[in-house]
């Protein structure tokens, strides 16, 4: 690890002052990604600006009936929180669904958003990569591409973005409320993360000296029917080949409105207005849900050792969807899948 | 791969802070890029925290924060100036064995020993959180910690022990 300068930021205003005075500096706030980075020298900033001591850790309910959640409450604050239990169980399911304890007690909400890929190339310098070194190629795509992208990626990129917890905010649409040297301004969640292109070095739309300050959750929740299903190559403790968030408003067997994410397959949690058009005023049944993922995995390609997620992929939103049709979610702790 | 070291200060500059650790009071000054891990071991000579991975892979390295289990391979210690910390070494009360560690012993967790500090403060924090109830929780919320012995089902015995649970 190189050599840096450290920093405490007092409140969010001296945080933004002290990125804009250097752009080679970082802000710290779990630290579990950003340290480990910065161990195998991906990240090499010349100044970390800790900003633990900001008043960012607070949940708190807005007048509107969502939520607004700073940005270093950590996840596992967040996943236990009464009212995220309560009101947004999608959301505390994927988190629990990701890393450990120990991890999920430092992770802040806001570096979640921020993870970088877990492409094996984008972590060994040894090799080329284009969002680690711009120009430099891309190993993956003639390489080890079995936790690869098979929707959305560019022939510059295929990393995925490893969040689980973005994919439950995905269908939450969440509203990113951020502050830089030009103001504060909100971005949908949507619009945050990027696809590669031809500039995977940027994951996310987050002008440079920017931070996040807060996560809002309107208020519809899908409390009663969601569900977050994730397979991986163990039970606990890995990334996504594959994982769906859903959240049903079901009235009778109808569906009234239907959000479907996945994660584990682009470099963005992957929505579809298409595929959530194929359920709109729809019966809940499993030709329906067949009809969704088809129209969600439509434009799906793969690469020598990804191409398995394809189907995954389809089988695991026709299985999530009846989960949460039938208000019988994936539970976190019992790896059965009903 | 060419390095640019150009804007790198040849020597840190040092930060200063305070840290509780098993109870004693530190002052302390380091290099940022010191990690609690390195700290207690190195600096401290607290050896009982282990150094597997150091990536955050297997949790050999967990200690407890103001009584939450982390890994501090994955922390720079000034992001913890004036944190309240325990280690394996904190754990036991006027020469008595913490409940976990004496479960440990009963239930013979462990074959080579060297994820147990790791395992049994990670144990404790889970006790502490009061989320798991079933082995099924437990080994769930124990799944940060790997034994590459392979000790597991001794392990749950141990924490189901201390839980009261058998």
């Amino acid at each position: 690890m190189i050599n840096f300068k450290y920093a405490r930021a007092r409140d969010v205003a001296d945080a933004v002052r002290l990125i804009a005075e250097d752009p080679a500096a970082k802000f710290v706030a779990g630290g579990t990604n950003l340290i480990d980075l910065m161990k195998m020298d991906v990240e090499r900033p010349t100044k970390v600006i800790d900003i633990n001591r900001l008043p960012l850790n607070q949940i708190e309910s807005t007048p509107n009936g969502g939520l607004r959640i700073g940005a270093l409450v950590r996840n596992t604050d967040l996943a236990y929180h009464p009212l995220v239990e309560r009101h947004y169980p999608v959301l505390a399911s994927a988190i629990m669904a990701g890393a450990s304890q120990q991890l999920r007690n430092m992770a802040s909400t806001g570096g979640n958003l921020l993870q970088r890929t877990r492409c094996h190339y984008f972590y060994d310098t040894a090799t080329p990569c284009n969002k680690r070194a711009p120009g430099s190629g891309c190993s993956a795509i003639q390489g080890h591409n079995r936790m690869h992208a098979i929707l959305g990626a560019s022939d510059r990129c295929i990393a995925v973005h490893p969040s689980d917890m973005c994919v439950a905010l995905a269908i939450l649409e969440a509203k990113i409320h951020v502050t830089g040297a030009a103001g504060d301004r909100v971005i949908a969640f949507g619009d945050f993360h990027r696809l590669p292109g031809d500039a995977p070095q940027r994951d996310t739309n987050l002008d440079d000296g920017e931070i996040i300050t807060t996560v809002e959750l309107p208020a519809q929740g899908f409390g009663k029917n969601y569900t977050y299903l994730k397979i991986r190559d163990r039970l606990s403790y890995a990334f996504a080949l594959v994982s769906v968030a859903v959240g049903l408003e079901l009235n009778g067997g109808i569906i009234r409105e239907g959000r479907l994410a996945l994660g584990g397959v682009a470099h963005k949690p992957w929505r579809d207005p298409q595929a959530e058009a194929a359920l709109r005023g729809q019966p809940a049944n499993v030709e329906i849900f067949s009809r969704a993922a088809e129209a969600l995995l439509l434009d799906a390609s793969g690469y020598e050792h990804n191409r398995f997620k394809i189907d995954l992929a389809r089988r695991c939103v026709v299985r999530a969807l009846t989960q949460a049709a039938a208000g019988t979610p994936q539970l976190q702790s019992s790896k059965k899948i009903a | 791969m060419s390095t640019n070291l150009s804007g790198i200060a040849a020597l840190p500059d040092l930060v200063q802070l305070t840290l509780t650790i098993n109870g004693t009071h530190h002052d302390l000054k380091l290099d940022p890029r010191t990690t609690l891990l390195d700290l207690v071991r190195e600096h401290l000579d607290l050896t009982g925290t282990k150094k597997g991975c150091d990536q955050g892979q297997c949790g050999a390295c967990t200690i407890l924060v103001d009584g939450r289990r982390i890994n501090s391979c994955l922390t720079f210690a000034v992001m913890y100036d004036g944190a309240m910390i325990t280690t394996i070494e904190g754990l036991s009360q006027d020469g008595t064995l913490h409940p976990l560690q004496q479960a440990f012993i009963d239930q013979d967790a462990f074959q080579c020993g060297y994820c147990t500090p790791g395992q049994i403060c990670s144990a404790v924090g889970l006790m502490a959180e009061g989320r798991a109830r079933t082995a099924e929780q437990i080994r769930e919320l124990m799944s940060g910690n790997i034994c590459r012995c392979g000790a597991y089902t001794n392990i749950v015995a141990a924490i189901e022990q201390a839980m009261g649970r058998s």
